[in-house]
């Protein structure tokens, strides 16, 4: 379980988060939602202590995260971060065995448990037969998918996620989905996409210029009167008969009646 | 295609690292080859089971053999610690290349990259062309407190750098290279001594034509020191490259890790410098071929570059002592003869470890 509890981050003179709170239980995905520059990825970066709090406290299972070294949260967050350019000459099986670090530490090798808990997380990303190539060779899902395996070879009790769906097609954003909750017991997630969010999010918090707009579960929070406010949009819920949520959304003009974009997933 | 059975992927992770070590060791050989070779190439040829005797007999004293005292002289005093210092410096340069490319996470990043170069560069010529001074320990001296000089500018330069990833740093680096290059050139042209000025430019290209006993101990015990500390740490080196949110996942602090290995790396390469002066192009191009034939993982990596790069310099220097001898050429300008045209051509094959993206 992660604990954030009035969360505080600045830059300089700005304020990036303010006063924060939220709680992602056990067993539960927890995502994290809100327009560009809402301040999502700095609370990710200040949930693993890569962004510094100004105020504030974030727990981990109940331990101040300030005062754990490093390698203790290691061994207990994976992070997955949006894939920039990693190094082209690693191959998908070092970057996977590097989520072993944290564990054996550098002088030692996981020894024959860890290959085996290597192979069985490529696997369950579908990159077996591909461990041996470059991170060149491979598309921007298939980077996504190396660092979820990594993740997976971390065997960590919390996972964080930016924006794991960012270049993958509908197939593999799916696949993506299903393996979450055999990732870690504790997932949190950045997220754009709402109906995503909506599917497979047992609890979201919705920020807004860095603070918190609403927490609770998608049904409850994806409704006009909350997101039209952040997204500064007009928000059209539609029932739909397999009792998922459909949003679509508009620009906000009241002169000129515009079309709803919809927005349908799978 | 068929996914592999898990205990074949298994096993092919543990055939990759048995080949990093088999590599390791062949390269080993052949590095202790070239260096045998090397000694034996001069003016005065001496015969390789006479150079291995004459070294067993400095060494361990097994006996002397039928050699005559100026071949001996030749092999201890001249031609021996010539080809250690290249060797030495080689390896630094190289396994200096590997590291901020990593760090710096872009493949056209080589051991000058915060200034060094420029920063012994300027030490030289200001001891040599306004002091007038001329023993190469000075020079040594000179460029060892410019390079310093040059990197502390340049972290004092990039300032809250921890905070903004290595690029502020590597502008800073960029910055304070030009800036240093400005002044050299300015010390050269307007100096009036055209022999003092030549000397200078010859240093520049880098040299091994008069290599300080102690510029090599120095430079030869930073380089095991900081090798041995780096092939230990490799994995953490691995995370970085990968990406902060892997280095995290490790446990790193990937901001403050980076700074201090790109300072312990310049470190190493501000001594080999002082010895040896800017040898270019084994720390850019080395790296990549390392990388081609060792894989991704430095564990494997740093110890292929140190013995590609160890080989590459012996073989340069002794084409640069003896292509046009008695006449000595700077040993950077085969290196640049060798590295330029090599580097092309990596840049040409599509699986090239240089990054287009």
């Amino acid at each position: 379980m992660i604990e954030a509890c009035d969360v505080t981050v600045r830059a300089g003179e700005r304020v990036l988060l303010d006063r924060v709170s939220f709680r992602a239980q056990t067993g539960e995905v927890t995502g994290i939602v809100g327009p560009n520059g809402s301040g999502k990825t700095t609370l990710l970066r200040a949930l693993v202590r890569a962004a510094p709090l100004s105020a504030g406290r974030i727990a981990l299972d109940g331990h101040d995260l300030r005062i754990r070294p490093r390698r203790w949260i290691a061994r207990r967050v994976a992070e997955v971060g949006q894939r920039s350019q990693p190094d082209p000459s690693l191959r998908i099986v070092d970057e996977v065995s590097l989520g072993g670090l944290a564990e054996h530490g550098v002088l030692r090798s996981g020894g024959a448990g860890f290959d085996q808990r290597v192979a069985d997380a490529l696997d369950a990303v579908e990159l077996s037969h591909r461990a041996f190539d470059r991170l060149s060779t491979l598309s921007g899902g298939e980077l996504q998918r190396v660092a979820l395996a990594r993740a997976l070879a971390q065997g960590a009790s919390h996972v964080l996620l930016d924006e794991p769906t960012n270049h993958l097609d509908i197939r593999h954003r799916l696949e993506i989905m299903s393996l979450l909750r055999l990732i870690a017991p504790t997932v949190v997630i950045v997220l754009h996409d709402l109906e995503l969010a909506a599917q497979v999010c047992d609890h979201v918090v919705v920020l807004q210029r860095g603070r918190v707009a609403g927490s609770g579960s998608p049904a409850e929070l994806f409704q006009p009167h909350l997101l039209d406010r952040v997204y500064d949009v007009a928000t059209h819920v539609h029932p739909s008969p397999d009792g998922r949520t459909r949003l679509s959304f508009s620009l906000p003009s009241p002169n000129t009646p515009s079309s709803p974009t919809t927005k349908d997933h799978p | 295609m068929t996914a592999p059975a898990l205990h074949e992927v298994v096993a092919s992770i543990r055939r990759g690292r048995r080949r990093g070590a088999l590599l390791t060791v062949g390269l080993a050989a052949a590095a202790a080859i070239a260096a045998l070779v090397a000694v034996c190439i001069g003016p005065v040829p001496i015969a390789p089971g006479t150079v291995v005797g004459i070294i067993a007999e400095g060494l361990f004293s097994t006996g002397r053999g039928d050699w005559s005292d100026s071949a001996q002289q030749i092999v201890w005093a001249t031609r021996l610690p010539r080809v250690a210092m290249a060797l030495v410096a080689g390896a630094v340069l190289a396994v200096s290349g590997a590291m901020l490319q990593a760090l710096v996470r872009n493949s056209l990043a080589d051991p000058y990259l915060l200034g060094l170069n420029s920063g012994a560069s300027t030490g030289v010529a200001l001891v040599v062309l306004v002091f007038g001074g001329g023993s190469a320990l000075l020079f040594s001296g000179a460029a060892l407190a410019g390079a310093i000089g040059a990197v502390v500018l340049v972290l004092m330069l990039a300032g809250a750098a921890n905070r903004r990833g290595p690029l502020r740093l590597v502008l800073a680096g960029l910055a304070v290279g030009y800036a240093l290059n400005a002044a050299t050139s300015f010390l050269v042209f307007s100096s009036d001594s055209p022999e003092a000025a030549r000397s200078v430019l010859f240093w520049l290209l880098g040299s091994l034509a008069s290599v300080q006993p102690i510029a090599l101990a120095a430079a030869a015990i930073t380089a095991a020191i900081g090798l041995g500390i780096l092939i230990l740490i490799a994995p953490m080196v691995d995370a970085l490259a990968a990406g902060d949110d892997s280095a995290r996942s490790a446990g790193i602090d990937p901001e403050r890790t980076r700074i201090l290995l790109m300072v312990g790396v310049s470190a190493m390469v501000g001594v080999t410098v002082a010895a040896v002066g800017g040898v270019g192009f084994i720390g850019l191009v080395v790296p990549h071929l390392a990388r081609r034939i060792a894989g991704g993982r430095h564990r494997a990596v740093l110890p292929v570059s140190a013995l590609l790069g160890a080989i590459l310099l012996v073989a340069a220097d002794t084409v640069a002592r003896t292509a046009f001898a008695p006449q000595e050429i700077p040993v950077g300008v085969i290196t640049g003869i060798i590295g330029a045209p090599f580097l092309l051509v990596l840049l040409r094959t599509p699986s090239s470890s240089i990054s287009t993206s």
